[in-house]
């Protein structure tokens, strides 16, 4: 549900990053914070437990440019990735604008990825969207451990578990290294804006 | 359902919000949408972050709507804070938004109440007719 005010000249839009529990959605937005400068990025907002997991949201302002001549003010949130926290998950859904979905390359983890997106489409469907029609990217994190002995997913089983039927763009990516967490920004900051912008100009005619 | 706000529309929300909130005392409102977007604030304190304060404003107002439900209510209609200075004071504005006024000890929850009630009617009939209109400026 975007915001568009003409008296400030500014459009707002909400990006969530979803996906299984200790997959490195936290870690996005840190490294977003962490590597932006102070003009872009805003104060990062965290909900967390003792044990550093998302109890219910981190949140994350940034302010990409214009559009349209409009300030382009994009609200980073993400959501709490154990199973048992759907409830809260759905209410971090609410008026979403766009998804990064934040898969784990874990080999052990390839459930839980697939569990997760099954869970996104339906938390979606109950917001009245479309997992095929909203503006979606998903991240393959943690590719920086193939240097390591961790089993990992190779890129086609995961593009076979996962993006098989949504055929969205894909980035592989390490969020504690940095690389690939600016360019599924890019890219998701691109489409959803693009998307809301099509939307109003498409209420007009 | 996106929404747009004219300025002219911008400057109707603050007449409201001066005449039944600011003028009974409150120090400060601000309006939310459910998704965490700010859509207005107007008053004399001075916050570090707002966005920040916006976003944990609709929070906890949508986990305590979910509290409510999970108990079999459909809502609580009173949703109050109370703090040493500020007391914070949330009601539901029309189907997508939400109303915090922020107010100090020395006014009263009763008057904020009421004001409130007054000013929702005037400020839904703003916000929920722009919802899906067509305003793109030409």
């Amino acid at each position: 549900m975007a915001f568009i005010d003409l008296g400030k000249r500014e459009i707002q839009v909400k990006v969530v990053y979803y996906g299984p529990g200790r997959g490195g959605k936290t870690t996005n937005l840190l490294m977003v914070h962490e590597s932006m400068s102070k003009q872009v990025c805003g104060k990062m907002v965290t909900i967390d437990t003792k044990g550093d997991r998302t109890l219910f949201f981190d949140f994350l302002p940034l302010s990409l440019g214009k559009v349209l001549g409009l300030t382009v003010r994009i609200q980073l949130y993400t959501v709490p990735g154990q199973v048992m926290y759907n409830t809260t998950r759905k209410l971090v859904l609410r008026g979403v604008d766009g998804v990064v979905f934040v898969a784990d390359s874990l080999r052990i983890q390839r459930q839980k990825n697939v569990e997760s997106i099954q869970n996104l489409a339906e938390n979606l469907a109950d917001e009245g969207l479309d997992i095929r029609k909203i503006p979606l990217v998903l991240q393959y994190n943690k590719r920086d451990l193939a240097q390591s002995n961790v089993p990992l997913l190779t890129v086609q089983e995961m593009e076979e578990d996962l993006n098989k039927d949504l055929g969205v763009p894909t980035f592989e990516a390490s969020a504690v290294k940095g690389p690939g967490v600016y360019e599924t920004l890019r890219e998701i900051s691109k489409r959803t804006v693009k998307s809301v912008v099509q939307k109003v100009l498409g209420d007009k005619q | 359902m996106n929404l747009i706000l004219t300025q002219n529309e911008t400057n109707k929300l603050e007449d409201i919000v001066k005449r039944e909130l600011i003028s009974a005392g409150a120090n400060h409102v601000i309006i939310v949408d459910i998704s965490g977007n700010l859509i207005f604030e107007r008053g004399s304190l001075q916050v570090a972050d707002i966005l920040s304060l916006a976003v944990l404003l609709a929070a906890n107002f949508a986990a305590t709507a979910e509290i409510a439900r999970q108990i079999g209510e459909t809502d609580f209609s009173l949703l109050f804070h109370k703090g040493d200075k500020t007391n914070i004071h949330f009601s539901k504005l029309g189907a997508n938004h939400i109303i915090i006024t922020l107010f100090e000890d020395s006014v009263s929850l009763g008057l904020i109440r009421l004001r409130s009630t007054s000013a929702i009617q005037q400020l839904a009939a703003i916000l929920d007719g722009q919802e899906g209109k067509q305003r793109w400026p030409s």
